[in-house]
């Protein structure tokens, strides 16, 4: 794989030296010398005249990837992107691989080298994605109307800030959050209901689970009609969606417990209330995640589709579909990537939470 | 089998209960209105349950709605809810044979190469977060916009959703194989290749059809939804946009029995196909 | 409340023509059959078996986690359930079953918890405790950190903090290897010495059951019964090596006789 990607950055590199001519007017030179380093550093891997030990080699690859990187997008205004140009990004890219490549292979011991590997690793991916989005669309002068430039996007959302903010109320902190919380504890002290009725276990359980499958988000109409345009009608769709999923989880997870654990707690008789504290609640943990982290998806899904049906002219769903209308497509990138934002906030605080709670279960422990 | 014969029994009851009760204040404006007083409980009822755009239509009203744009109606006509079904399962089935072999692809691929998986992965989770059903208005006009039009559009949609229970499944499951079995197949100094066809891939299966039913049920919500901006067309979702419109609740209702009708089907035929295969590999169950 | 009553029999367990059946679908199965037993305390007795002669039902039986269809049982002069909801027995079960979100200091503290004890005689108990299986100094791991062997003698903790008279113990030892099997026993003996409870020991290892026991109930399968009841003629005090001495072969060698005529009887 190495040798792969050292011949692929090098041959974009000597594409970069040999044509980086007067079609790029001018920033030429400093794409050559980019493309010349490039060239060497291939060598060093596919010829080897001296053997580079493991991080040097990772420092090279990082470090001439970030610089191409760097000149490309500063060329990104004065030039017309031709052959020399698309050479020297291709090199690049190669040598970002390379070097996520050297650093997925390294196996640290220490905790904190560990750690920040984890989160390095997949936020040059990231990074990396969005350079190449922002060299095609304005390289390739790709219209705005199908795809904005990451830059775009960035500059529409800081002069937008007032617009989303209030997009962002309205749909997250009211309807996703409120639905969130109702739907979420419903579901939870319905199935600890169930849990005392074993008829009604077996009655509700395999409708629990058809209902977890079928498409709700399709009740967001009727919502709508009951509770009115605002985020009353979407929290409400957002409850239903979150229920379900949330009963289903409580429920599997309250049986979860062992028979010899269930035992123990028999030899102390201990009482129902004992036994569902000590025992079957913390057994239920995992599952009731779960839960939680499927329904914070979920519940951004419900809220925005909700606002398709009928909204007051302020909300996520609602300035999507009405951008789009208008083709400010920038917008509804903005509004997007708020949205995305957001959405990886709100799964990666319940997964914290989650690690704090359920620290000692097997899927954590390692 | 009986408590689930008595709970749905009773939903039906709690459902007509609501019914009267939620279309009561409208059907008393009604006599007010045609000045009828005295009317007597059972014709309160009756007019309760038969109202024509009820705030809850009684079951028996989706019913009669479901047989007679179902049974009474041609295949062909844009009444037929076959019609619209056939629009919505069609796109469906197309985004999760898409998003299930993309799934596949990348559970492959992550697992043969660390790079992929510890940069990937991240982001493969990350990209559930994005509520890519609020991008749907967005990816549907902008591929009309370069020419890509009908089904396809729609199909992405699915096939976003569905690839990730997939991917998810997929890497646990070609990791599934234990420590020992691995360690066999080395012995038999087996390629990469091989250990995957004769040990990975087998004992993923069961993981397969596990992330594929929930694969092909949220395949359908993106079919549903994917048809919301297309301004109501065709397809169930359609049905769902423009009874909300025109305050057809009997039609939302319906579109929405058989929207989960549906996708009841699809996972259960995941099951069979599920079933088949672990009948046919042998293993008990 | 019966014969055994009175106080000069000391007899911790009375079991009378003790039966029970479990219905299955291929009919009923005679988990134990006719059981006549009688358990003194300070005694340590060994039930002793091949698998499916009931010696792990009998045992639930004492503890109330089964009840018997026929015949009579009472722990400590009173019935198995009075006996359980007065905590009068700890149980040790075969797998260590500590709370892998609790630390073992309170994982000690759960009866401890349920039974409704002030903070500070829990903690004075799991002091104690943990340094009668020699556990001090672990007190804030959590059980996954910690060997089997070190998990099961936490669990012995566990059970030794309600304090109670009895110690019923099933196969405690079985899922550990050799010599660690070897050192807990010697422990337990120790700690038996030191108590003076009554314990009630299952096993299907011969010498862990000679080693340990002052009478050894040798029982067979279907129906569960038992078969005969050995009374051990080795010293209260003993070591290892005793494992060596041919009284102590004598006695592993009437057990095993006894196990293969329970068996034979069978075929």
């Amino acid at each position: 794989m190495t040798r792969v990607l050292a011949a692929i950055s090098g041959a974009g590199g000597l594409i970069a030296l040999l044509l980086a001519a007067a079609q790029d007017s001018t920033g030429p030179l400093a794409v050559r010398a980019f493309g010349l380093l490039v060239v060497l550093a291939a060598m060093l891997w596919l010829v080897r005249p001296v053997e580079l030990s493991k991080w040097p080699s990772t420092v090279v690859a990082g470090g001439l990837s970030t610089v191409g990187a760097v000149l490309l997008l500063s060329q990104l205004d004065s030039i017309t992107p031709a052959a020399g140009f698309w050479g020297a990004t291709v090199a690049a890219w190669a040598l970002a691989w390379l070097f996520v490549e050297r650093l997925a292979s390294i196996e640290s011991r220490r905790q904190l080298i560990a750690w920040s590997l984890r989160l390095l690793i997949p936020l040059l991916f990231g990074v990396w994605l969005l350079v190449i989005w922002e060299l095609c669309t304005r390289g390739l002068g790709v219209p705005q109307v199908l795809l904005p430039s990451p830059s775009a996007i960035g500059a529409r959302m800081v002069s937008s800030t007032a617009t989303l903010w209030a997009d962002f109320k309205q749909t997250f902190l009211h309807a996703v959050l409120i639905g969130y919380a109702l739907g979420c504890g419903s579901g939870f002290l319905i199935a600890l209901l169930i849990d005392r009725s074993p008829f009604l276990q077996r009655g509700l359980l395999p409708i629990g689970n058809l209902v977890s499958a079928l498409p709700i988000v399709g009740v967001a109409p009727i919502m709508v009609m009951w509770f009115g345009f605002d985020w009353q009608s979407k929290a409400a769709v957002v409850v239903v969606m979150t229920f379900f999923p949330m009963l289903v989880n409580t429920v599997a997870g309250l049986a979860a417990s062992g028979a010899m654990q269930r035992d123990l707690m028999q030899t102390y008789a201990a009482g129902y209330w004992q036994t569902l504290f000590k025992l079957r609640l913390p057994e239920a943990l995992p599952f009731i995640f779960n839960a939680l982290k499927i329904n914070s998806t979920l519940a951004l899904i419900g809220a925005i589709v909700a606002e398709f049906f009928g909204t007051p002219i302020v909300g996520m769903g609602f300035r999507i579909s009405t951008e789009v209308g208008r083709m400010n497509v920038d917008m509804v990138w903005a509004e997007i990537a708020m949205a995305a934002v957001a959405g990886s906030l709100f799964y990666g605080i319940v997964t914290l939470v989650e690690r704090m709670f359920t620290f000692w279960h097997p899927s954590i422990r390692n | 089998m009986w408590p689930v014969i008595v709970v749905i029994t009773g939903i039906v009851v709690i459902w007509y209960g609501s019914a009267v009760m939620l279309n009561k204040p409208f059907q008393h404006d009604m006599y007010k209105r045609a000045n009828v007083e005295n009317v007597s409980f059972s014709q309160l009822l009756g007019d309760t349950l038969n109202q024509e755009r009820p705030v809850l239509p009684a079951p028996h009203q989706v019913y009669q709605e479901l047989y007679k744009t179902t049974v009474e109606k041609k295949i062909t006509s844009k009444r037929s809810l076959i019609y619209h079904s056939w629009i919505t399962l069609s796109t469906a089935l197309s985004g999760f044979v898409m998003g299930t072999l993309l799934g596949i692809l990348l559970a492959v691929g992550i697992i043969h190469n660390r790079a992929l998986d510890k940069s990937l992965m991240p982001w493969i989770i990350a990209s559930q977060t994005i509520p890519i059903l609020a991008i749907a208005p967005m990816i549907i006009v902008v591929l009309n916009a370069i020419g890509i039009q009908g089904l396809l559009p729609k199909a992405f949609i699915s096939t976003y959703l569905s690839f990730f229970p997939v991917a998810v499944g997929m890497v646990k499951g070609l990791r599934s194989p234990e420590t020992s079995h691995l360690d066999l197949m080395r012995t038999y100094n087996a390629s990469a290749w091989q250990t995957f066809w004769k040990l990975r891939l087998p004992a993923s299966l069961p993981f397969l059809f596990t992330s594929m039913k929930v694969a092909v049920a949220i395949a359908m919500v993106g079919a549903i939804v994917g048809e919301l901006p297309t301004g109501a067309v065709a397809g169930l979702g359609a049905r769902l946009l423009a009874g909300s419109y025109y305050g057809q609740t009997i039609q939302i209702w319906s579109a929405l029995v058989m929207a989960s009708v549906l996708a009841a089907c699809l996972v259960g035929l995941v099951s069979l196909g599920n079933r088949w295969v672990l009948a046919r590999m042998g293993a008990s169950a | 409340m019966g014969e055994a009553d009175s106080p000069s029999v000391a007899s911790v367990i009375e079991a009378r023509n003790l039966s029970l059946t479990f219905e299955t679908g291929d009919g009923p199965v005679h988990a134990l059959s006719d059981i006549d037993l009688s358990i003194g305390a300070g005694d340590f007795v060994s039930l002793i078996g091949p698998s499916g002669c009931g010696k792990t039902t009998l045992l639930r039986v004492i503890a109330d986690l089964e009840t018997p269809s026929d015949g009579s049982i009472t722990v400590n002069g009173v019935t198995a359930e009075q006996a359980r909801l007065a905590r009068a027995y700890g149980y040790v079960f075969q797998a260590a079953a500590l709370y892998p979100w609790r630390t073992i200091a309170r994982n000690v503290a759960l009866p401890l918890e349920v039974m409704g004890l002030p903070a500070r005689e829990r903690r004075e108990r799991i002091a104690r405790n943990l340094e009668l299986v020699n556990l001090q100094g672990f007190e804030k791991k959590y059980p996954w950190q910690l060997s089997g062997g070190m998990q099961q003698r936490a669990s012995i903790a566990r059970a030794l903090a309600v304090e109670p008279d009895l110690l019923l113990m099933d196969e405690p030892f079985g899922a550990l290897d050799e010599i660690v099997r070897d050192h807990l026993n010697e422990q337990l003996l120790q700690l038996w010495d030191k108590t003076g409870k009554t314990v009630v020991f299952v096993t299907h290892s011969i010498p862990e059951a000679v080693y340990l026991s002052t009478r050894i109930v040798v029982m067979s399968p279907r129906p569960g019964r038992i078969h005969e009841v050995i009374d051990s003629t080795l010293p209260r005090e003993r070591t290892l090596d005793i494992r060596e001495t041919p009284e102590f072969l004598d006695i592993a060698h009437r057990v095993r006789e006894g196990l293969r005529l329970g068996h034979s009887y069978d075929d």
